[in-house]
């Protein structure tokens, strides 16, 4: 399961283009910040590798599932 | 949190039984175990003439009673970590002269800000720069008031013998503590070298100042005039930072009324504080129209010379300021109040005379003598003669 | 006679301080309040804030968000320093995050949520030392800038090296002093335009890690902020590591040092640096001219050396341990014996 917290997103970019399975693409909603953050568009692709999570400078987009709950224990 | 055990036991056996020693020692020498006395755990240095002395005692000493020397690359870094050391827990100092002075002044600035407590001593030589590297002077003395840049007030004491800078390094360490403030110790090489009969305290004897502590949550920069503190470890959270920050420490750098009321109390806190921190000694008696104002090592030919010259049938009087800042206006006025002339024999060209001036009705006459050497009593008994005249 | 500085304003702004004695203290500034505020229409929909990431729980929420520019490497830094806390389990309280000026000085703090030092410019190695050596029980850790701690700060970063002091380092190198608009550093590329440089950087810059390394260091290692993996798993070894370790992490940063060398894209700048980079096995064979304008990642050094916290507790221990003869076989207590709580 991917979250976007939109309010915390600057646009930059950095998960969408570096996702390996081309996850997520571009809202067409600007944040109230005026920055386009991620939406995610092929669901199905993600693998949960959680490069966008740590990629991300502001803790914007990050990954929850069973699997990743169980090792953080 | 663990951390090792301090044995305080051991600490008093091993004080006690230095108290019992008879010392004849430099004055360097005897402030460094006045702050072993005062419960100092981290000194930070670096070598420098006419300061050496104390960082080496400071080495010599420091382990028998747990705590830690550590000589740093230059001194900047020795500043750094001793106030990264007191929001650790320490009670710390470091020791220099007018060129260390120098290069310490911003990060005594960042300790009046966060309000660090901790004791900078200088030993004053005869600058500017490299100077007469090896002779004393009291050219620091307005550096150690305006030294940093930005509003901020400081304490400074000025010991005139080997005894006081045992004595009154204790009284900067608690100082520091009461004040949350680094205090600096204006000693000179003339004092600092002096090797005389030096009476340590007994451990039991001392009470030394406690530093109060803060409850987590309670606010550590702001609150009360002089905030308690919390260290690092307390599980506070707490953030130390230089710049202008609120009560809880965080950073607030835009709002006008944000610094102005952080930096007017941290001025109110020692401003306020003048009298209680004032040490002054007077000898004057109503009928005397003249006295010699001297501190540090001058003072003690201005003495030699009053003695002399009450001895030949002048009325002179004594005033020997020990707290150099803040400088002790109440005091010093009414030890003035019915004076026609005040002399005041500094190692310089003038620098707390500029604030007697500003304070007292008499007139002042400043007499300086550089070159690295102390005043001789027959220099100011003929100055205090000349002064007489017409009086 | 001037006259004492009698300024009744003066005296009442002093004496008004006890007046909010009774006040709580005022709440930071950031974060909490609403930047858009009378700026967005009423009626428009409240801010959706999900704010469930689990690490969260390591930052200071009121300074949230950050400061940082689109895109800015810091921001990676601090998310891949939270994951590593997290996943080795420390408890921020025994952490302490001392830090400089610049940037890069502003990934732990104010953000991250433990003992934070803000020092000055190039002096955060030396307050973390003062800062250790009272407290060895306690992760000390700094992270600060290029500018700051190969700039002004290099001589106590080598010292420290020297020393081997149980200290951690992650220098955040952008190659540029960034906060103050994009001057030209130790670390700049030869060659580069920079507002100080506006023509062409004439200077060579330091390799800081591989001269950390030769300092002494315990554990050495480059990293980039692409490579958050290995970055993650390098920050844990090097907290792990007794003994001063240290950490390069080379990160992008779009605006100050993207603004004259074309790579103001967050995306085109972080592209450069994995495509630079080349891991230290694979540079083995290679020449320095070939790697010049490449960054060598990985592991570099890590080798054993007494630390120096233990050096200061020996010599204690010692000392006492022949003083308590002297002392009428007085207290012998095992100094290295350690109190259990606070």
């Amino acid at each position: 399961m991917i979250y976007i917290d939109e309010e915390f997103c600057k646009g930059c970019r950095i998960c969408s283009e570096f996702c390996p399975t081309g996850v997520l693409g571009e809202s067409e909603t600007l944040n109230r910040k005026g920055y386009y953050p991620p939406v995610v568009a092929e669901e199905a692709e993600c693998h949960g590798c959680r490069l966008c999570e740590l990629l991300c400078p502001e803790f914007a987009i990050f990954i929850v599932n069973e699997w990743l709950d169980e090792q953080a224990g | 949190m663990n951390r090792p055990a301090e044995n305080r036991q051991f600490t008093d056996l091993y004080l006690a039984r230095l108290a019992g020693q008879e010392h004849f020692i430099q004055g360097d020498e005897a402030a460094a175990l006045g702050a072993v006395f005062a419960g100092c755990n981290f000194f930070g240095g670096y070598p420098i003439t006419p300061a050496s002395e104390v960082a080496e005692v400071m080495a010599r000493e420091l382990p028998s009673v747990g705590g830690y020397y550590v000589q740093f690359e230059d001194e900047l870094a020795s500043i750094s970590a001793v106030i990264g050391a007191a929001w650790a827990g320490a009670r710390s100092m470091t020791a220099t002269s007018g060129p260390g002075f120098s290069l310490m002044q911003e990060n005594i600035g960042y300790a009046c800000m966060t309000e660090t407590p901790c004791v900078i001593v200088d030993v004053q030589r005869s600058g500017p720069s490299t100077g007469q590297a090896t002779l004393p002077a009291q050219g620091d003395v307005m550096q150690a008031r305006w030294g940093t840049h930005g509003d901020h007030e400081i304490i400074a004491l000025a010991p005139s013998s080997a005894q006081e800078c045992a004595d009154l390094m204790i009284r900067c360490f608690d100082l520091a503590e009461e004040y949350r403030t680094p205090v600096i110790f204006l000693m000179d090489g003339e004092i600092g070298h002096l090797r005389e009969r030096v009476v340590l305290p007994q451990p039991d004897t001392i009470e030394r100042a406690v530093r109060r502590k803060a409850a987590v949550g309670e606010p550590v920069f702001g609150g009360e005039t002089v905030p308690p503190m919390l260290e690092f470890g307390d599980g506070g959270n707490v953030h130390v930072t230089g710049s202008t920050h609120l009560e809880d420490g965080l950073r607030d750098v835009q709002t006008a009324e944000v610094h102005d009321r952080l930096v007017r109390r941290l001025v109110a806190k020692i401003e306020r504080a003048r009298n209680e921190i004032a040490q002054v000694d007077v000898d004057v008696e109503d009928d005397a129209s003249v006295a010699v104002l001297a501190y540090g090592a001058t003072a003690r030919p201005a003495k030699g010379a009053v003695l002399r010259a009450r001895a030949e049938g002048h009325r002179v009087g004594f005033i020997r300021p020990v707290t150099i800042w803040p400088f002790s206006i109440d005091e010093i006025q009414r030890a003035c109040s019915n004076l026609k002339r005040l002399l005041v024999p500094e190692m310089n060209l003038g620098q707390l005379v500029r604030e007697v001036e500003r304070h007292v009705d008499c007139e002042v006459v400043p007499l300086s003598k550089i070159g690295g050497v102390v005043h001789t009593s027959s220099e100011i008994l003929s100055a205090i003669t000349e002064a007489d005249k017409g009086c | 006679m001037l006259k004492r500085l009698a300024d009744p304003e003066f005296f009442e702004a002093l004496t008004a301080v006890n007046a909010d004695r009774d006040e709580p203290p005022l709440r930071p500034v950031y974060g909490t309040r609403d930047p858009l505020a009378g700026l967005v229409a009423d009626d428009a929909p409240a801010a959706p804030r999900t704010s469930h990431h689990r690490l969260l729980k390591y930052l200071r929420r009121e300074v949230l968000p950050t400061t940082f520019c689109v895109g800015c490497g810091g921001g990676t830094v601090l998310n891949a320093f939270a994951h590593a806390v997290d996943e080795m389990r420390i408890d921020p309280k025994g952490i302490v995050c001392v830090t400089g000026i610049g940037c890069s000085s502003w990934i732990p703090s104010p953000y991250f949520l433990c003992d934070t030092l803000h020092t000055t410019h190039g002096r955060a190695i030396a307050f973390a030392t003062g800062v250790k050596v009272m407290r060895p029980d306690m992760k000390v850790i700094i992270i600060a800038g290029d500018g700051d701690l190969a700039g002004i700060g290099g001589n106590h970063l080598i010292h420290a090296a020297r020393r081997n002091l149980d200290l951690t380092v992650f220098l955040v190198n952008n190659f540029i002093y960034g906060m103050t608009g994009g001057q030209v550093s130790p670390t700049t590329p030869f060659g580069a335009k920079t507002t100080t440089t506006p023509y062409k950087n004439v200077e060579h810059p330091f390799k800081i890690a591989d001269i950390v390394a030769a300092a002494g260091g315990s554990y050495v290692a480059r990293w980039t902020t692409y490579h958050v993996f290995q970055l993650m798993e390098s920050m844990q070894n090097a907290i792990d590591k007794k003994g001063f370790s240290f950490v390069e992490i080379i990160s992008q940063c779009p605006v100050s040092f993207g603004k004259m060398t074309g790579m103001g894209d967050p995306v085109v700048q972080l592209k450069d640096l994995r495509d630079r980079s080349i891991h230290i096995d694979d540079a083995k064979g290679l020449t320095e001219d070939e790697l010049e304008h490449r960054f060598v990642v990985g592991k570099l050094v890590e080798r054993k050396r007494a630390e120096f916290g233990d050096g200061l507790q020996e010599l204690i221990a010692n000392r006492r341990e022949s003083l308590s003869e002297e002392l009428d076989g007085g207290l012998r207590q095992d100094t290295s014996a350690l109190e259990t709580g606070r």
